[in-house]
């Protein structure tokens, strides 16, 4: 702790202190950003990556239809064929997969063709629409509709 | 039968029987876990989304696809899409009732004591994947931002949970996930449409009423969608230019 | 759900900012007034608040210690909070707070509270003994020239580094009200008025807090209070008062002249919801009160000891004032949906991470380090013990 002569000794220590934090946070900043950051953009480029490497639950129709080809066939023409699979019969990218058990689980026919079907307002003119107190009873829709063709034939009143 | 034909495709045949798009969505499917498919260009692509508001009917099946694709979490105020319920009644046109209960996730009830004469309608909601994305603009440490393809995406290893994202989105679509405690938002499933499949979303919606859209591809659908129809984005006076284009969406729509 | 009228998009049901990000601009605001009223003296050369220079530094670098915490604690991921250093996005408004914060601490307030006692802590370095010793040491950089070209060298350049703060102070403050003045996203927010509005606020509440602290200690340290002193930060108090509350006003008169589509929305939300923190707490008692006070104390003839208690009175409620406008603006703010259809409720809990316990806990703290830095610094120049040292 020597006498400090130059009048000026004090401000060349603090420039010293200044500069030295600055060096330090250059340092610091070399070494933390990752190095693909900046690449396309203000993002780190790596993060493009993470947000494809996510497992996917739903297989797509067009994936079911290489092996369901009956079901293609049976769904020629009605009015459920542009309907994805999955909107029934839950999330099916497994299974596709290779993981055929357990078989997947489809809802309460009631519960689940109401949930589009119900009678409600807001609907597009042509939707077919049923008030569930008036119609079919406590029957399974299933009883009289076959899922994958859903319209009943008015001459036979059989199912299509 | 079903056996044979199951190892015959799972074998060398499935590349002469299956279109592209779905092959590439096959190997993704089989990986399991995919990974960065090896044939998709960014720049090739410029990704959008239509909504056509006629054709919902409110079904809830986008909402509960969406939480189950994105692993998203069950509580109240946590939706990366939603359907919500516009009623318009003659009686008091200026003040329309909307309800979206829990999102639309267990779709929606029919409306008791309905004033005849009202106008009812349904519009999904979502992430508009902006070009001038707000969102993007006010993150401090670029942990939000627009891919080369479109789609607005959260870096989950860089985001501090700051929110002013969350404050700086007008359309609301932004919520912080409890478990990682960073901001969460729809991707637009970006995991999905980079392998060649579509958004979760569209892909369970049973009317066709949300179809994923790419701008840049000539033979997209959306371009004659775009051609046919009066076709509207949320807020355009707040020229964020939100890439999610509905179709008949009414005046009264917030 | 409860709390919640009307329509709100399903994300907005939670408030994303709490009371801890209330409390980051009110804290910073301190800083920046105190910031001000210690320039007044320095820059313009207004001689009667001299008392209370030393004091609105040391009042503003304890608060300045403290006004990240709140920051901290509300993040997600506090600890990723560098990156704000790291990769800052030059487009957002919140990543140049490092910078501005950083710089204002370092290369102003600091430098300028050492430069001005540089000359005691030489001394005291001289005198003590030990650990004390080291302590003032290291603080005086182990510099120990104290001549009179050295001290006259510090006098100067600690005016350029007040002339400089001067903005900085600005920028430091003036910067959180962009924050929230640029989200075009919230009509509520989204107003130029918004830096200017939070910049005066912020210089009326540090004036308030460091006349209250003069007060305060000097009764304290059983001194007298240099009334000249008082009554001249009371008028800069009362005329930054009314400037402020003429641009509040001005962007009020605004929005209703206007009336656009959040309008309706905005004023059904302040005459419920935001009621008592507005109407009763912001202007009333918070703004109208001590603007008649002051006015009073300037019209009239008081005594010293009543001035001193409507001071007193007019600073506390100024000082609730000014909380209650960084409430109304920040949870206001997120009170109504975005579709301008509902409002959800702010329910703030009490003792988890973002609630009352730790607000109260980080309002508390500022003093405490004042405390150790009045004792660290002491800014009196009227102590005989301070008079034997500097002989």
């Amino acid at each position: 702790m020597g006498r400090e002569t130059r009048y000026y000794g004090h401000l060349i220590r603090v420039a010293v202190v200044f500069g030295l934090g600055f060096l330090a946070f250059v340092i610091i900043r070399h070494s933390l950003v990752p190095t693909d950051f900046g690449v396309y953009g203000f993002y780190r480029a790596g993060a493009l990556d993470d947000a494809r490497a996510l497992p996917i639950s739903f297989a797509g129709r067009d994936v079911c239809e290489v092996c369901h080809v009956a079901v293609v066939e049976s769904q020629k023409e009605s009015r459920h064929t542009r309907v994805s699979c999955e909107s029934c019969h839950g999330p099916l990218a497994k299974h596709a997969s290779g993981e055929f058990n357990p078989k997947p689980k489809t809802l309460h026919p009631r519960e689940l063709c109401l949930s589009c079907h119900v009678k409600m307002a807001g609907k597009y003119d042509g939707f077919p629409q049923v008030d569930p107190a008036d119609h079919g009873g406590d029957f399974a829709c299933t009883a009289c509709h076959q899922p994958h063709q859903p319209k009943i034939a008015m001459e036979t009143g059989k199912k299509k | 039968m079903d056996q044979d034909r199951r190892s015959f495709l799972t074998g060398a045949g499935k590349f002469i029987m299956l279109t592209g798009a779905a092959s590439l969505a096959w190997d993704a499917v089989l990986n399991g876990t995919p990974d960065q498919a090896p044939n998709y260009d960014a720049t090739a692509h410029w990704w959008a989304m239509t909504i056509d508001v006629d054709r919902c009917i409110g079904s809830g099946n986008c909402v509960r696809a969406c939480k189950i694709e994105n692993n998203v979490p069950d509580e109240p105020g946590m939706f990366r899409t939603w359907v919500e319920r516009y009623q318009i009644r003659p009686d008091d046109p200026e003040h329309p009732i909307v309800d979206s209960p829990n999102g639309g996730h267990d779709g929606f009830a029919p409306i008791k004591d309905l004033p005849p004469g009202t106008k009812v309608f349904f519009v999904p909601k979502m992430c508009n994947h902006c070009v001038h994305s707000p969102c993007v603009q006010v993150c401090p440490v670029g942990a939000t931002f627009e891919s080369p393809d479109g789609v607005v995406l959260v870096d989950k290893s860089r985001c501090l949970g700051c929110r002013y994202c969350v404050q700086a989105c007008p359309y609301g679509c932004r919520y912080i996930d409890p478990r990682t405690h960073t901001v969460d938002k729809c991707t637009l499933c970006y995991h999905r449409i980079t392998q060649g499949l579509t958004t979760a979303c569209a892909e369970a919606c049973p009317t066709g009423a949300r179809r994923l859209a790419d701008l840049k591809s000539p033979k997209d659908p959306v371009h004659e969608f775009m051609r046919t129809h009066k076709v509207h984005v949320l807020k355009p006076q707040l020229a964020t230019r939100p890439k999610v284009y509905y179709n008949a969406l009414d005046g009264a729509v917030r | 759900m409860p709390g919640v009228e009307g329509f709100i998009y399903p994300n907005e049901v939670e408030l994303q900012w709490s009371v801890l990000i209330v409390l980051y601009p009110f804290l910073t605001g301190l800083v920046a007034g105190a910031f001000i009223l210690a320039s007044l003296e320095r820059v313009f050369n207004v001689a009667a608040v001299r008392p209370t220079y030393r004091l609105a530094l040391l009042t503003a670098l304890a608060f300045l210690l403290v006004a990240p915490l709140p920051l901290q604690m509300h993040l997600g991921h506090p600890e990723r909070s560098f990156s704000m250093y790291l990769t800052p996005h030059r487009e957002s408004a919140m990543a140049m707070f490092g910078f501005v914060y950083l710089w204002y601490l370092m290369a102003v307030l600091v430098l300028e509270i050492w430069f001005d006692y540089r000359r005691e802590l030489v001394l005291t370095w001289r005198a003590s003994r030990g650990l004390k010793r080291h302590f003032y040491g290291a603080l005086t950089l182990w510099s120990d020239n104290i001549s009179p070209e050295a001290l006259h060298l510090d006098e100067r350049i600690g005016r350029i580094i007040t002339i400089v703060g001067i903005p900085s102070a600005f920028l430091l403050h003036g910067y959180v009200g962009f924050i929230s003045g640029s989200v075009k996203a919230n009509p509520w927010w989204s107003t130029p008025m918004m830096p200017v509005v939070f910049l005066l606020s912020a210089i009326v509440s540090g004036i308030a807090a460091v006349m209250l602290l003069y007060v305060f200690l000097s009764w304290v340290r059983r001194r007298a209070i240099d009334m000249l002193c008082l009554d001249t930060i009371a008028t800069y108090l009362f005329y930054a008062f009314i400037i402020d509350f003429s641009l509040e006003m001005l962007d009020l008169v605004h929005r209703l002249y206007e009336a656009d589509e959040s309008l309706k929305a905005l004023d059904f939300m302040v005459h419920t919801r935001l009621f008592v923190s507005q109407i009763v707490l912001q202007i009333g008692l918070g703004t109208l009160v001590p603007l008649g006070l002051l006015a009073l104390t300037q019209l009239m003839r008081f005594s010293d000891a009543r001035r001193r208690r409507l001071y007193v009175t007019a600073g506390l409620l100024t000082l609730v004032g000014i909380f209650a406008m960084r409430w109304n603006v920040v949870i206001g703010g997120q009170l109504f949906s975005k579709s301008f259809l509902g409002y959800t409720s702010y329910k703030m809990g009490f003792a988890t991470r973002e609630v009352l316990l730790p607000a109260l806990a980080i309002m508390v703290l500022p003093f405490i380090i004042l405390a150790v830095l009045l004792r660290i610094f002491p800014p009196w120049e009227d102590e005989p013990a301070k008079a034997e040292l500097l002989r």
